[in-house]
């Protein structure tokens, strides 16, 4: 079992995300263990990419603000490497697939599972071209995340079929960030993958309460939060960590108390 | 293309998921028009009666005997409706767009026309359009986004990036990705995600074509040179295609240079880029070493962007075709040029073929034929231009 498959082991999963040097790589450390802290069960740490079109306004804007600061997949990296000497947590990037291409796929990941990464996500790169990132991660023991959208269709059965770690849900359509409702049809796509085999499914896009995340939790086996830390992370600066420690223990403790309840 | 949607290496789908559908249904939809006569023949009708097709070939008599080497003839796709090449396009993928059942349009532009191609015809079609242009672009090319306006288009001007053309792209495909059900993204070059490569250069070869059989007829021969700009490369491909298995015919692109290939505002892909995958392909593109896109430069608003079409980057690597940079300066003072020697004032896009074919046409002989696809006419970038010489005229 890889190590994020263990992130599902203690009841609903909470994943947040997080872009790596936004407003400054010590502030990310400090953020990401203040999440690992408040119970976090799995961490998405995003690399900016300097045009992130599956991203909103949100995203797009800290990406900006990460890369203006020198951040590079490098020093990400590094400070993996340093969360590592005490984080036991899993951690996946997310990034584009030009980061990663641009560098040598094969050298991007063996320094990413060097550091300590778990998992890869690239929301550019679907199933029809994953070929050549995937053969890589499994060589270095990183799960390649797949990800289904309300639009996959039959497209499901082939995706989940290759999945390994978790299937990442995208909630509804659209790019990333805050929405006040989210889309019927996550249970139908949930129920489509657990039809194809038994993986962990997390669902993201658009999600920032505690009540939308204890309803989704339901039928998710995990729930994903990007936008909305992100913004807690612009307003707070780099006093950051306290305050997403915070939400994240109550989001934690939202999809806790909705297990118990049903 | 050994396989579909890619040529060589180049070429592919990188789309997030929530997209793959739409692309594979626009496929589908894109291979029965092909096998379709009526879907050919519609087009036709609508190249001819509402573009004006087929657009000339002019022998440029006087620019001939000036430069003194080979003769030059202008493929006019300046004449078409809207005037640029960006009509063949646009015609192609709303009848396609029409018959999915589509009732929104959305677009990205560069320099404008092919914002304005779409807002055309989607008026003409009774469809929704909204456009998607950067900042930057919008303010230099202000006469197109009042034409879109015009024709009853929305024009969304894009504050992120660099405000040019590669974030109009980006904030398009975010759009596309947030309403599917029906609305075409009506892609603009022969760029992004298969089909759309393939599909727009088919919509484009209309043009090579032609001038097949304008030359074969004024001259019995093939061309010894064809030139083109190249921006995302869809004049370009457009005026290869049907030459590229003809050896003999030299196929010459013509990248934005901007203020040099050795400074960094320039957005000359091929001569500075390196392979990479970005906006639904591979191909090259003008990046950093840590594979973030680069901020291009271009006087030109339609070249400003910083990849090139993946059939263009295959035609690079087998060595078919030729990539050549052209500066600012040099588009700039071939705008000039030809508007004194024929009368004719060219796209600022245009212009950086035009460039080179002064260069290169001296050095041919007398009896050897060069053809320049005049993608565009030049009336929107005179105040730009009148600027870039330091005179005072706004629009």
């Amino acid at each position: 079992m890889s190590n994020i498959a263990r992130a599902f082991d203690h009841g609903k999963a909470f994943i947040p995300f997080v872009t790596c040097g936004d407003p400054s790589l010590g502030t990310t450390e400090a953020v990401v263990r203040a999440m690992a802290r408040a119970g976090a069960d799995l961490i998405e740490l995003g690399i900016p990419f300097s045009d992130p079109v599956a991203e909103g306004p949100v995203i797009q804007a800290a990406s900006h603000r990460a890369l203006t600061a020198g951040t590079t997949p490098d020093r990400v990296l590094e400070m993996v490497r340093r969360l590592r000497r005490t984080e036991t947590v899993p951690m996946v990037l997310m990034t584009y697939a030009n980061v990663v291409f641009s560098r040598g796929v094969d050298a991007f990941v063996q320094a990413a599972a060097e550091a300590g990464v778990d998992g890869l996500i690239l929301p550019d790169v679907p199933y029809e071209e994953k070929a050549e990132f995937e053969s890589v991660c499994r060589r270095y023991g990183l799960d390649f995340i797949a990800m289904v959208a309300p639009t996959s269709g039959d497209r499901i059965d082939r995706i989940v079929r290759d999945a390994t770690g978790f299937v990442y849900c995208v909630s509804s359509l659209g790019v990333t960030g805050v929405r006040e409702q989210i889309g019927g049809e996550v249970r139908s796509m949930i129920e489509r993958v657990k039809a194809v085999k038994d993986i962990p499914c997390a669902v993201g896009f658009g999600i920032a309460t505690p009540e939308q995340a204890a309803a989704l939790a339901e039928d998710a086996d995990g729930i994903i939060v990007g936008s909305a830390i992100v913004q807690l992370c612009a307003e707070q600066g780099a006093d950051a960590a306290p305050v997403v420690e915070d939400y994240v223990r109550r989001m934690k403790a939202a999809i806790t108390q909705g297990k118990e309840n049903s | 293309m050994a396989e579909r949607g890619r040529y060589g290496i180049h070429g592919g789908q990188y789309v997030p998921e929530t997209l793959m559908n739409a692309v594979m249904e626009v496929e589908a939809a894109y291979r029965q028009c092909q096998a379709d006569p009526a879907f050919q023949r519609e087009l036709t009708e609508l190249y001819n009666d509402y573009a004006g097709r087929p657009s000339r070939l002019y022998f440029a008599e006087r620019m001939t005997r000036e430069l003194g080497g080979a003769k030059i003839y202008l493929k006019r796709e300046d004449l078409n409706h809207t005037g640029a090449h960006k009509i063949n396009n646009v015609l192609g993928q709303m009848l396609l767009a029409r018959r999915m059942g589509k009732t929104r349009v959305i677009a990205e532009t560069g320099a404008g026309q092919h914002g304005v191609a779409t807002a055309t015809v989607a008026a003409m079609m009774g469809m929704e359009c909204e456009i998607y242009m950067g900042r930057e672009d919008c303010e230099r090319q202000a006469l197109n986004v009042y034409r879109m306006r015009l024709l009853g288009a929305k024009v969304h001007p894009i504050d992120a990036g660099t405000g040019t053309l590669k974030d109009a792209v980006s904030e398009a495909f975010r759009e596309w990705a947030n309403r599917l059900e029906d609305t075409h993204y009506l892609v603009g070059s022969v760029m992004g995600p298969s089909p759309f490569p393939e599909m727009v250069r088919d919509f484009q070869a209309v043009i090579s074509r032609e001038i097949k059989e304008q030359l074969s007829e004024k001259e019995g021969r093939l061309p010894d040179a064809v030139i083109a700009c190249v921006g995302g490369g869809s004049n370009a491909i457009g005026a290869f295609y049907h030459f590229i298995g003809d050896p003999t015919v030299r196929l010459i692109g013509c990248e934005a240079a901007g203020r040099g290939i050795d400074t960094p505002d320039t957005a000359a892909t091929v001569n500075t880029g390196r392979l990479g995958i970005f906006h639904g392909m591979k191909s090259y593109f003008c990046q950093d070493d840590q594979g973030q896109i680069a901020p291009v430069y271009s006087i030109s608003a339609g070249l400003d962007y910083p990849g090139v079409g993946p059939e263009h980057a295959y035609l690079h690597d087998i060595g078919r075709a030729e990539y050549v940079p052209v500066t600012d300066d040099e588009a700039v003072a071939a705008f000039e040029y030809l508007s004194r020697t024929e009368g004719i004032i060219p796209a600022i896009e245009s212009a950086h073929a035009v460039s080179y074919a002064m260069r290169l046409a001296p050095t041919m002989g007398k009896d050897q034929i060069v053809v320049i696809n005049l993608s565009g006419r030049g009336d929107k970038d005179c105040a730009a231009i009148a600027r870039y010489k330091g005179e005072d005229l706004y629009e």
